[in-house]
C-alpha cells in the first residue's frame, strides 16, 4: 500500500509539470506580448521596456519558463498588473468567499436533488417521473446567466427578498448574502444532478437481487429505501466527490453578478484589465488545487476500498 | 463482411434509426436542428429577418403583433429583437458544428492512437488528457480565448481544445478492448494495415459514442459561446444570443425583458433539442438495450 501511495504521489508530478507546460505555452507563446495590451494605445517605449523587464519578457523562453516554475513552488507570482497588491494574497483572500458559496450552493443541489431522484425513481414510469424527468432537460437547456438575471431582477429588485448584491464576512450577514446566489446555482444545477442519481437509483432497481427481496415478500418501499438506496450511493458518492476540488473555484458568473469577492470576481476582473500575470496566476494555482484534491481523493479511496491497490 | 449485409438482422445502425422514427419527440428534435439551420442559413444570405442592423422601430419599443419584426420589441437603436434573434442562429450553429467537429476529430483520433498502440504513445496521450483535466473547464476556456485573436474562430478553437477529454478517455478504453479481440486479429491475419484495422475495422464498433459525444458537445459549445461573450471574449460585430443576453443585463432594471427573453428562448430550444438528440441517440444506439 504504500508503495502504491508513494507511486501515485510520484505521479502528480509529471501532471504539475504538464500544467504548467500548457499554462506558460499558452501565455507566453500562444498569446505573444501582452505589454501593448496591458499598457494601452498610449505607452511610450521605456514604459513598455520597465513593464517587460518586470515581467521577465525580455529573458530567453527557457529562463521565463524556469521563473514561473520558481513562481509556482514558492506560491509568489508577483504583483498585479493594475491593483498592484500580491497575487498571492489576493487568491487566499478570495479562497473564504468562494468557497462558502459554492459549500452553500452545494448542499443544497444535493439535498434537494437526491430528494427529487428518489420520488422519481421510486415512481418510474409514471406521471410524475416523466414530469422531473422533462424539467430537468429543460432547466439544462436554459443558460446560466438568464438564470442569473431573471433571478436577481425578480428575486431581488421586484420583490426585495435579498440585498442585490454584495457581501458581508461577518457570520450571520454573510448568509444573508450568500442565499440568493445559492439558490440560483441550485436552481442551474439541479436538472443535472437529479438526472445523474436518477440513473444510478434506476441501474439498481432492475438488478436480479432487488427481483429476489420482492419475491420473498418484502415491500416495494423497503425494498427501495434498504437495498436499492444503498447499494446506489457508490456512484453517487464518486459523482460527488469529483466535484470537490471544482468547488474552491466557486462560480465566476454568480461571484461577478453578485459582487462576492473570490476567485471568480477577481478572474473576471483580471480579464477586463488585461491583467495577465493574474490571470496566469489563478490558473495554475486552481490546477494545482484540483491535482492536490484528486490525489487526496485517489489515496481515500486507497484505504478505503482495496480493490483499488490491486488494479 | 459488412454489418448491412448480415444475415442476422437489421444493421446497429438502421435498428436505431427504426427506434428513433418511432419516437415523437426525437422527430421533433430533429426537425428543431433543421429549422435553426435554415435559420442561419437563410439570415446569412439575407433571406430572411433582414436587415437585423437597421432602425426598424424606437429604442426600446415594446413587443406587438402589429408587424413581425415588433413580436420581441426592439433594443436600444431600435433594432428588431427577434432578426437579432435569428441572425444569432448563425453565431451558435457555426460555433456547435465546427467545435463540435474539431473536438470530436481530436478526441477520436487520440483516443485511437492511444488505445491501439499503447506504449509510450499512450503513456503520453494519457499524461495529456490528465493535465488536461487538471485545468478547470472555465480556467482553460477563458485562458485560451483570451490569448487568441477575437473572433469567431478563436472561439471555436478554444472550446474544442478544452471539451476532448472525455470522448479520448472514452475511445481509448474502447480501442484497447477491441484491439486484441478475434475480428482485428482475423483483418490482421489477411494483411490488414494499422489504420485500416483502426479506422476501418475498430473505429465503426466505437462511432455511435463519437456521435452521441457530438450532440452534447454541439449543446454545450452554444451555453459556452454565452459565457464567453458576457466575458467580453466572444464574437464581435455579430448578433449573437450571448451578447444579447450580456446586454440586457443593464436593460433589465429599467423593464426590458423582451432581448433577455428572446435570446433564452432561441436559445433554449435548439439546447433543448441536441439534449433530446443525445438521450435518443443513447437510447437507441446501446447495444446492451437491443435484446431486450
Amino acid at each position: 500500500m504504500t508503495a502504491y501511495i508513494l507511486k501515485r504521489i510520484i505521479y502528480t508530478v509529471p501532471i504539475v509539470f504538464g500544467v504548467a507546460l500548457i499554462m506558460f505555452s499558452l501565455f507566453h507563446l500562444v498569446g505573444g506580448d501582452p505589454t501593448y495590451q496591458m499598457l494601452g494605445k498610449h505607452a511610450d517605449a521605456k514604459m513598455i521596456a520597465d513593464l517587460r523587464s518586470e515581467l521577465g519578457l525580455d529573458q530567453s523562453y527557457f529562463n521565463q519558463f524556469l521563473l514561473y516554475l520558481k513562481q509556482i513552488m514558492t506560491f509568489d507570482f508577483g504583483r498585479s498588473f493594475s491593483t498592484r497588491q500580491k497575487i498571492s494574497e489576493m487568491i487566499l483572500s478570495g479562497l473564504t468567499p468562494s468557497f462558502s458559496l459554492a459549500l452553500l450552493g452545494f448542499c443544497l443541489t444535493l439535498v434537494l436533488s437526491l430528494v427529487i431522484a428518489m420520488i422519481s425513481a421510486y415512481f418510474r414510469g409514471k406521471v410524475i417521473d416523466k414530469v422531473v424527468v422533462v424539467f430537468c432537460v429543460l432547466g439544462m437547456s436554459i443558460s446560466a446567466l438568464a438564470y442569473i438575471l431573471f433571478g436577481q431582477y425578480f428575486l431581488a429588485y421586484k420583490m426585495g427578498w435579498f440585498p442585490i448584491s454584495g457581501y458581508e464576512s461577518e457570520m450571520p450577514y454573510r448568509l444573508q448574502y450568500l442565499i440568493m446566489p445559492a439558490l440560483i446555482w441550485v436552481a442551474v444545477s439541479v436538472g443535472v444532478d437529479v438526472r445523474f442519481f436518477r440513473t444510478a437509483l434506476l441501474d439498481e432497481v432492475y438488478q436480479d437481487y432487488v427481483r429476489t427481496a420482492r419475491a420473498k415478500g418484502l415491500s416495494d418501499f423497503f425494498v427501495f429505501f434498504k437495498h436499492v438506496l444503498k447499494n446506489s450511493l457508490i456512484p453517487i458518492i464518486t459523482y460527488l466527490v469529483i466535484q470537490i476540488p471544482f468547488l474552491m473555484l466557486g462560480s465566476f458568473l454568480l461571484e461577478s453578478f453578485f459582487g462576492i469577492p473570490g476567485i471568480g470576481n477577481m478572474t473576471i476582473d483580471a480579464i477586463n484589465n488585461s491583467d495577465f500575470p493574474v490571470l496566469k496566476a489563478i490558473a495554475t494555482v486552481m490546477s494545482l488545487m484540483v491535482i492536490f484534491f484528486n490525489l487526496l481523493t485517489d489515496l481515500l479511496y486507497t484505504v478505503v476500498d482495496p480493490r483499488v491497490r490491486l488494479k | 463482411m459488412k454489418p448491412e449485409s448480415s444475415s442476422v438482422g437489421k444493421s446497429l445502425w438502421a435498428e436505431a434509426f427504426d427506434r428513433m422514427k418511432k419516437q415523437r419527440l426525437t422527430v421533433l428534435s430533429f426537425l428543431i436542428v433543421i429549422l435553426y439551420s435554415f435559420m442561419a442559413l437563410g439570415s446569412y444570405f439575407e433571406l430572411i429577418a433582414s436587415p437585423w442592423d437597421v432602425s426598424l422601430g424606437e429604442s426600446y419599443g415594446k413587443p406587438s403583433f402589429d408587424q413581425i419584426s415588433s413580436i420581441f420589441g426592439f433594443d436600444i437603436f431600435g433594432r428588431s429583437v427577434l432578426y437579432k434573434a435569428i441572425h444569432g442562429a448563425q453565431v451558435a450553429m457555426t460555433i456547435g458544428l465546427i467545435s463540435s467537429l474539431l473536438s470530436v476529430f481530436i478526441g477520436t483520433f487520440l483516443g485511437a492512437i492511444a488505445g491501439y498502440f499503447g506504449g509510450w504513445i499512450d503513456d503520453l496521450i494519457v499524461w495529456l488528457y490528465t493535465t488536461f483535466a487538471s485545468i478547470p473547464y472555465i480556467m482553460l476556456l477563458i485562458a485560451v480565448a483570451f490569448v487568441l485573436e477575437k473572433g469567431i474562430f478563436s472561439i471555436c478553437v478554444a472550446i474544442a481544445a478544452t471539451s476532448w477529454v472525455g470522448l479520448c478517455r472514452m475511445v481509448r478504453a474502447e480501442f484497447v478492448k477491441h484491439k486484441e479481440r478475434e475480428y482485428v486479429l482475423a483483418a490482421r491475419s489477411i494483411g490488414a494495415s494499422h489504420a485500416a484495422r483502426m479506422f476501418k475495422h475498430i473505429l465503426p464498433n466505437v462511432f455511435h459514442q463519437v456521435i452521441i459525444n457530438f450532440s452534447i458537445q454541439f449543446q454545450s459549445a452554444i451555453k459556452s459561446e454565452v459565457i464567453l461573450s458576457y466575458l467580453g471574449l466572444g464574437v464581435q460585430d455579430m448578433p449573437s444570443w450571448g451578447i444579447m443576453i450580456d446586454d440586457s443585463k443593464l436593460e433589465l432594471a429599467r423593464g426590458v425583458w423582451w432581448q433577455l427573453s428572446a435570446a433564452t428562448l432561441f436559445m433554449m430550444f435548439l439546447v433543448l433539442a441536441f439534449n433530446l438528440l443525445g438521450d435518443s441517440l443513447r437510447d437507441s444506439l446501446d447495444p446492451k438495450l437491443r435484446s431486450n
